[in-house]
This record gives C-alpha cells, sequence and structure tokens, in this order.
C-alpha cells in the first residue's frame, strides 16, 4: 500500500476505534488496577506504594485458602466435564447421521443460549430442601423427611460443570469430525481392543479440540460467580466472591485490585500451561471454539 | 465404533434429560399456583404473569414495576451495545483483512485479550480507571460526571469491552470470504466508493451484520459478572433476578425466566433464519 497522505488519514481513522476500545476499556484499566494493587492506605485519602494487599493476601488464611479451592475445584471441574462430554462428542461426531447428528447438536446448544441465572434457578429449584428432587424422594418412599442437597460443595461443582459442557462437546465434536473412518477400522484390524483404540487413536486426535474446551471450561469457572453464590450459599467460598466484597461490600478498592490481578494470573499462568503443554496456540484454540 | 452400545445410548437420554430438567422445571412451576416456586403442584394460574397480586400478595412480573423496571433497563443497555457492537465491529474487521500496516499482528492478538480476561476482572478494573478519570476531570471541571460512575452507561462499556471482541471475529469471518473481483468490476464499471460499499460490500456482509448484532444483545442481555461490578442505581433484569433468588423469590421469577427463554428462542430462531442462506 503506498503512503500517501490520504490513505494515511483513511487508516488513522479506521483503527481509531480499535485504539480507544483496546486503550481505554482494556489496557488502562488494568495498568489502573496493577497501580492500585500496589498502593496502601496510610491515612485517610493518602496511599502510598508497597506491597501490604499481597501480603495481606499470604497472610489470612480465608483469602489463599479461598483462592486454592477456587482452582482445585475448577480443575476438578473442567477434568469432569471432559470425561462427562467426551461420550457425548463423539456420538455426535461419529455416530449419529444426518438430521439426527444437527438435532443433538441443536439440543446442546439451547439451554445455553438461556441466561445463566435462569438455569441456575433451575437447579436451586430441583435440588433445595423444599425442591423437586426431595419431594420426588419423598413421594415415591425413599426418605420420610426432606433432605438439603444445596449449599454443599457437590451442588457447586455440579452447576459448574453443567454450565461448562456445552464449551466442551463443540470443540471436542470438531474435532472429532474429522478423524478418518479407516485409521479408527485400522486399529481395530490389527488386534487393538476398545480401549486401546480409543486411548492410542481417538483421544490423540481429539487433542486439539480437548485443550480448547478445557481452557475454556475452566476460565469460565474460575471467573464465574453467580453458580458458586446461589448453589454453594455460606459454603460458596469463591474468590470473584472476594473481589466484589472488597469492591462493593468493604468499599477496599487496593485490596481487591490485588485479588483481581491474583484471578487474572491464576487464569492465564492455567492456559498459558495448558497451551505449552499441548503446544498448541491461543488463536488456533479459540478458532476450534 | 459406528453400533453404538445400549450403555452409550442411555447415557446420552440420560444426559439429554440432565440437560433440560432445570429449564423444564423453571417454565413449570412459573403456573403453579403457589406463593412459593417449589412444589407441591397447587393448581394452574396465570397469576405469576398478569396478577394484579390480590391473591398472592405480590403481582405478576407483567404489572410488577420492579419487573418492568428491570427489563426496560436491559433494553437501554442491549441496544446501544449492539448497535456499537455492529458498527465498530465492521471497522475492526476491516482493518484486519483489509488494512496493513506495521504492528497489525500485535493488534489482532490483542483483540482476543478481553475473551481470557475474568468477566469481574474487567468490570473492576474498568470501574476503578474510570472513577480515576471522573476524579480528575471533576477536580479540573469543577462539575459531577455522573455517566462514569457506576450506573447504566458504565455497563455499557463493560459489555462492550468483550462483546467487540465477539462481533469483530463475526464480521471479519464473513468478510474474508468476499471475492474481492466484485469490488474491482463495480470499480471498472465506474461507481464510486461509497457506492460500492452501499450496494455491493455491505449486501454481502449484512448476514454477518445481523448475526452480530443478534449476538450482541444476548450477551448483553444476559452478562452478569461484568454488569454487577458496574451496576448503580437502575438494575438490569440479571442483577434483579440474582438479588431476588438471594432473597427468596416468588414464583415470578419464573414467569421471568419463561419469558426470557421465549424471547432467546426467538432470536435464536431470527439467528438460524438468517444463517441458512448462506449455506
Amino acid at each position: 500500500m503506498s503512503t500517501r497522505p490520504g490513505l494515511r488519514l483513511t487508516l488513522f481513522l479506521l483503527l481509531a476505534p480499535a485504539v480507544l476500545w483496546l486503550g481505554l476499556l482494556i489496557v488502562l484499566p488494568h495498568v489502573e488496577i496493577l497501580i492500585l494493587s500496589f498502593s496502601e492506605r496510610v491515612a485517610p485519602r493518602i496511599y502510598v506504594f508497597g506491597f501490604g494487599n499481597y501480603l495481606e493476601f499470604f497472610t489470612e488464611p480465608l483469602y489463599w485458602r479461598t483462592f486454592a479451592r477456587t482452582a482445585i475445584m475448577s480443575i476438578l471441574v473442567t477434568a469432569l466435564t471432559l470425561v462427562l462430554a467426551f461420550p457425548i462428542a463423539l456420538y455426535i461426531a461419529r455416530v449419529a447421521q444426518g438430521r439426527l447428528k444437527a438435532m443433538l447438536l441443536l439440543l446442546c446448544l439451547l439451554p445455553f443460549w438461556v441466561s445463566e441465572l435462569v438455569r441456575t434457578l433451575g437447579w436451586m429449584m430441583l435440588l433445595r430442601e423444599t425442591g423437586v428432587v426431595s419431594h420426588g424422594l419423598q413421594a415415591i418412599g425413599l426418605t420420610g423427611e426432606r433432605i438439603e442437597f444445596l449449599y454443599n460443595d457437590g451442588a457447586v461443582i455440579l452447576g459448574l460443570v453443567y454450565g461448562g459442557l456445552l464449551f466442551m462437546i463443540v470443540p471436542l465434536a470438531n474435532a472429532l469430525e474429522s478423524l478418518e473412518p479407516a485409521v479408527v477400522e485400522a486399529g481395530f484390524d490389527l488386534g487393538g481392543s476398545r480401549w486401546i483404540v480409543l486411548r492410542r487413536i481417538v483421544v490423540p486426535h481429539a487433542m486439539p479440540g480437548i485443550v480448547a474446551g478445557s481452557i475454556i471450561v475452566f476460565m469460565l469457572t474460575v471467573g464465574n460467580f453467580a453458580t458458586p453464590v446461589l448453589l454453594g450459599g455460606k459454603n460458596g467460598l469463591w474468590f470473584t466472591e472476594q473481589i466484589y466484597a472488597q469492591f462493593i461490600t468493604r468499599f477496599n478498592w487496593p485490596q481487591g485490585a490485588a485479588f483481581g490481578m491474583l484471578l487474572l494470573l491464576l487464569s492465564s499462568a492455567i492456559v498459558w500451561a495448558g497451551l505449552r503443554l499441548t503446544g498448541q496456540s491461543l488463536g488456533t484454540t479459540l478458532k476450534q471454539a | 465404533m459406528t453400533r453404538p452400545s445400549l450403555a452409550w445410548k442411555l447415557y446420552i437420554a440420560a444426559f439429554y434429560i440432565f440437560l433440560f430438567a432445570p429449564l423444564l422445571v423453571v417454565a413449570i412451576f412459573a403456573f403453579n399456583a403457589s406463593p412459593f416456586p417449589s412444589p407441591p403442584w397447587k393448581g394452574l394460574t396465570l397469576e405469576w404473569f398478569i396478577g394484579s397480586g390480590e391473591t398472592f400478595g405480590k403481582p405478576g412480573v407483567l404489572v410488577d414495576p420492579i419487573w418492568l423496571d428491570s427489563i426496560a433497563n436491559s433494553f437501554k443497555v442491549a441496544a446501544p451495545v449492539a448497535l456499537l457492537a455492529v458498527a465498530v465491529g465492521t471497522v475492526n474487521a476491516w482493518v484486519l483483512e483489509r488494512a496493513e500496516f506495521s504492528g497489525k499482528a500485535l493488534l489482532s492478538m490483542m483483540m482476543l485479550w478481553p475473551l481470557v480476561i475474568p468477566g469481574v476482572v474487567l468490570g473492576i478494573s474498568i470501574l476503578a480507571f474510570f472513577s480515576r478519570v471522573a476524579n480528575g476531570l471533576e477536580e479540573w471541571l469543577q462539575t459531577d460526571l455522573d455517566f462514569l460512575r457506576p450506573g447504566l452507561p458504565l455497563v455499557i462499556l463493560g459489555q462492550l469491552s468483550f462483546i467487540l471482541t465477539i462481533s469483530t471475529l463475526i464480521i471479519a469471518a464473513r468478510l474474508r470470504k468476499f471475492d474481492r473481483s466484485l469490488e474491482e468490476a463495480a470499480f471498472d464499471l465506474g461507481a464510486s466508493r461509497a457506492r460500492v460499499l452501499r450496494t455491493i460490500t455491505l449486501p454481502f456482509l449484512s448476514p454477518a451484520l445481523i448475526g452480530a448484532g443478534l449476538v450482541a444483545l444476548l450477551m448483553s442481555f444476559e452478562n452478569f459478572n461484568t454488569t454487577l461490578m458496574l451496576v448503580g442505581s437502575e438494575p438490569p433484569l440479571p442483577i434483579t433476578m440474582y438479588g431476588q433468588m438471594r432473597e427468596g423469590a416468588t414464583p415470578a421469577i419464573n414467569a421471568v425466566s419463561l419469558l426470557l427463554m421465549l424471547g432467546v428462542g426467538g432470536i435464536a430462531s431470527i439467528f438460524a433464519l438468517t444463517a441458512k442462506p448462506e449455506r
């Protein structure tokens, strides 16, 4: 392209919205919370540079335990989602044909077009002490009293896995779609059992989808707020809740900013590690999804 | 592998029941004539949609100002978000697909960033940054700048920060498929740049523009994490729902959820209908 002044001006004008967007809504706000996270209040309205907010995080057990809990449970949720979604994706990609295939995929998509809060409301109505499951168990005589299924780790994990399923199934099904039936047959002909064929042929082929799905599910889970708070109640203890508490409830913005940076760091570190371990790039991974 | 075992088929069936159970429960109990959104079933009613509140003490969704205001707030946010997402997304797509300049690779990578930032962090960072800007400007201008404080304008900006990535990707994908010889032919026939854009390029892009607009509308309507951090005294629908769910709601929340599902279903079917002709 030539460098005539008119073209330069056009390019400048076309670039302006992107630069304003990324500059004012992404880069500068993140610089702001980075600076904020390193400031300590020494007197009303007076702040100095310091690591106090991060020290507070490591010395207060509630904070780092909630952080570790969020990280570990998110990894667990991601693994569970992968295991539950794999047979579904394999069925959609390899077994179902024509209209059945399109319908199965569409039926997967539908619940995820609906708001996260509606889905969570559904689980609350199913699981709560006076809810549908407890009521049903009493009706068929399995139990004499009401059972509370809500407000424990199981309910939180269930809700988070449910919320992540679609984001696992779609990339998995996309990756499995390109698997040649002949390769699978060759595996069987050479004497491989179902398990060996699955482990040595199908899973390696699906790897790009597995990585893409896992990364997306992990990010969504770590950053989730409504599901752990509503399904876990007081026992939810999710790190995003701590950020909210510092920012909105306690109005301690520097502490909240430090927590925000830590969450961002955790999310990025796991994404980076996942990409490194499997040799994928972010661009192609996002395209898978 | 092509002949699925019975266990596999049963698993698939169980999976789809699991997928739809919560939504069905929400929809069914919207019609329950009881003050609580839980069993037992007390008979069919439309009270939670249109009731005045005489029967159960709380009015139905379509007459309750709390719900109506929240729905209105959601539209006040979603409409500008969708319009801006399409307009800015188109310009961005143009930059990515047509322009050549140094730093383009960096720019296109940065455009993907918002997708890997947790929504809560996007929310607090925008809140903190715009508060600092407001503090600085207010001191300088000696006037109140309320639109930079938590409220609907800030919610719009917060949602745009990541929805713009989505709309840019959708429109750029379509622009990549465009056959540029069509434009060249129009230029050769003497058309001006504006005319080519209006009669050739934009009509070709229109399915993607509509698609990006609908996706932006939907994502804005349903966003919770970022919105929660930036909301002021006018809560959009998801924030009101969250508040009611924490306090223990009436089946009015089921009714509003059902309306939301129908709305989403409507948008999804428009989406399916407009997406078809391009194949």
